[in-house]
């Protein structure tokens, strides 16, 4: 029978299936940060368990550190007793940490593809929704709670209901100044903040299989916006290319081995899921949200839509949207003027993204009303973004740049919006005071949101005048 | 828990998301009790602090409440487990919506919150009739149903969800006794996922 990969990777690790029908599923791969985890860690000490497999964990500073230069102290007194409970829970527990010192520290979701710690095939899970990025990769991740983090911890399994299965079939080509972030931001806006609730997505299709890895990864990174907790692409050469030769991939005696079994999961071309949904992509523009979700989004060259446009059940919500956002219906796109600019993010800060972003910048300056940073998201792809020169490029056209991080778009550090401060952002939340209290956030690519910051107000990129590279 | 009875208050909003719940700065801790007081910090005070008057949990006449009713995909967004050990050192002890995030509504389980999917427009029917205060709901986990006034409702829940809300299980012990298992697959998992620490060397 034709299968998915979704079903052949939960088959080969569900251990049992309980009276309610839950299944045992156990996790090859546990990312772990500081702060999701001290109450779990905290709670094995209390009960005096184990964590059973120190060796297929690794744990990470990324959510709440500073990223100004590493050397000066870290100044939030809460932020720094949550990493110094890392350093204990590691050290006691014996996983291994990338530290905020470590030359390989960065946001979770960037350094398990990075280093090779996500591989297709495996089961992971880590304690951050966004862990549905790594099923660009061919990985099985779930994204789960501190509860959930204690029981890997314990047993290194998750009992999981089996999800529905949900196919996003993609073609047509994406015109140049369009990217996945765009439309992983109109697949949200068509599916709705819920539509992926109980699924598990899986993205196929021609402009799927054309994508390279880190654009797959800013795609599933979203799956979660569309309430989707686990998103997978069937792993194929790219995805081979891109593992070989990293960190903690299988090294080359394993290599052919591991690819040998890696085809085996690919979705058989006769698969069914729950539900399929096909979408021709080629007409696609850039995308910016106007709203507090990610599903309120339109293409840069539309308007804010009025509440009336909208079944009479979703207005309140629409005009609490506006209000919130300090936006009037009709108002086009390009007329809103930005005061903040963030590039980064477990969704968009790949040397790839910053690359498009360096592009766009390249030898223009950053608005005066304007103040834009780049916050790499891994010290791996800043070192490899400085070997390029594009520090040089955001430096000189006015743009911060600084260490890795999750930064602005959790606002747990010092890096925030003021309230009122409306900010082009690369992240993934446009959630009501995410970036910080009263800040008003619009999620863009980061091609868009570089020229934002040179503009001073959103820009269609596909107009824009910049080198094929750099 | 079998029984829930409580004084409802609607939250009638779509998509509130775990950051409203709680916002981020509040994951800065180290322990999970006493998140209640910033329980929705954003909606109930004001820059200085001050409750907001207009926000429902302000409401003397909600005061009490334990049972919260809103509208579809509530808990959808961060997998922050603080959303829910907020609402529950808050006091509530059921949230009625049509739909819940899916990371939500396993942390709410794993902490005995009970999340009851429930049809918009009823939800919409016992909004309007607790709006005024002063309407008690009574949830019946073992039997599915949901009373208020003189109307009764049944909903469905997974079993394993009333299981676990009713007996409070441990979940790791039981799944320990799962250990054969796990260790068969121990055995059997393919050797390229293991993690050799000694790679991580300085480029």
């Amino acid at each position: 029978m034709a299968t998915t990969i979704i079903e052949k990777i939960w088959k080969e690790h569900e251990l049992a299936v309980d009276d309610d029908g839950r299944s045992l599923i156990y996790i090859d791969r546990h990312l772990t940060h500081e702060v999701t985890s001290p109450v779990a860690f905290e709670d094995l000490r209390i009960r005096g368990r184990k964590l059973r497999r120190p060796d297929l964990t690794v744990a990470v500073m990324d959510h709440n550190v500073p990223t100004g230069p590493r050397e000066e102290p870290i100044r939030d007194e809460l932020s720094y007793k949550q990493m110094q409970a890392l350093y204990k829970n590691s050290e006691d527990f014996e996983t291994m940490l990338l530290d905020y010192y470590s030359p390989f520290q960065g946001i979770i979701h960037i350094i398990g593809p990075e280093l090779g710690l996500t591989l297709p095939g495996m089961t992971l899970a880590a304690g951050d929704s966004h862990t549905s990025t790594h099923g660009a990769l061919g990985a099985l991740a779930f994204g789960i709670g501190t509860s959930e983090v204690e029981h890997v911890f314990a047993t290194q399994t998750l009992w999981l209901k089996k999800p529905k299965t949900m196919e996003i079939k993609v073609s047509g080509s994406l015109r140049r100044g369009v990217y996945s972030k765009d439309l992983a931001l109109f697949l949200i806006g068509q599916l709705g903040t819920g539509g992926g609730i109980g699924h598990i997505l899986e993205y196929t299709g021609e402009t799927i299989r054309s994508m390279t890895p880190d654009e797959r990864m800013t795609l599933c990174n979203l799956s979660t916006e569309a309430g989707a907790r686990s998103s997978i692409i069937s792993p194929d050469d790219k995805t081979f290319n891109y593992v070989r030769g990293r960190a903690f991939a299988p090294d080359e005696d394993d290599f052919n081995e591991a690819v040998e079994y890696w085809r085996t999961l690919a979705s058989d071309p006769n698969a069914t899921y729950d539900k399929s949904y096909s979408f021709d992509v080629s007409g696609l523009k850039p995308m910016v949200t106007w709203g507090t979700n990610p599903s309120m989004v339109v293409p840069v060259n539309g308007s804010i839509p009025s509440p009336d446009q909208f079944e009479a059940s979703r207005r309140p919500g629409i005009e609490a949207a506006l209000k919130y956002m300090g936006l009037t219906p009709g108002q086009a796109i390009t007329d809103i003027k930005v005061d903040r600019v963030f590039i980064g993010s477990c969704t968009n800060s790949r040397l790839s993204d910053l690359t498009i972003a360096a592009r766009v910048v390249k030898g223009r300056k950053v608005s005066n009303s304007v103040r834009a940073m780049v916050v790499p998201g891994s010290q791996y792809v800043k070192r490899n973004a400085e070997r390029k020169g594009l520090h040089s490029i955001f430096l000189e056209a006015g743009f911060e740049w600084r260490n890795a991080g999750c930064s602005m778009c959790i606002g747990m550090n010092e890096d925030q919006l003021l309230p009122g401060e409306r900010a082009a952002s690369t992240t993934n939340r446009n959630f009501e005071n995410r970036q910080g209290p009263g800040g008003r956030t619009h999620l863009v690519s980061p091609a868009m949101a570089a020229a934002a910051a040179i503009e001073g107000h959103f820009v269609d990129i596909t107009q824009w005048d910049m080198p094929e590279a750099i | 828990m079998e029984v829930i009875v409580g004084l409802a208050v609607p939250l009638l909003r779509e998509n509130v998301d775990t950051d409203q719940i709680i916002p981020a700065q509040f994951l800065r801790i180290l322990t999970k009790n006493g998140l209640g007081r910033y329980l929705f910090y954003r909606w109930r005070y004001d820059q200085d602090g001050k409750p907001k008057p207009e926000f429902v949990l302000n409401d003397e006449r909600f005061k009490q409440a334990t049972v919260l009713l809103a509208l579809k995909n509530f808990g959808i967004g961060s997998s922050r487990e603080n959303a829910v050990w907020a609402l529950t050192d808050y006091g509530i002890k059921a949230v009625i919506a049509p739909s819940f995030g899916d990371i939500f509504y396993e942390n709410a389980v794993k902490n005995g919150l009970a999340c009851i999917r429930m049809d918009e427009k009823l939800i919409q029917q016992i909004g309007r009739e607790a709006e005024a205060g002063g309407l008690t709901v009574r949830i019946n986990i073992k039997e599915q149903s949901l009373s208020y006034g003189s109307q009764s409702v049944h909903y469905t829940m997974e079993p394993s969800v009333r299981r676990r809300l009713m007996s409070g299980e441990d979940e790791i012990e039981n799944t320990m006794k799962y250990e054969n298992k796990i260790m068969a697959y121990e055995q059997r998992m393919k050797k390229f996922y293991h993690v050799d620490r000694k790679r991580l060397l300085y480029e």
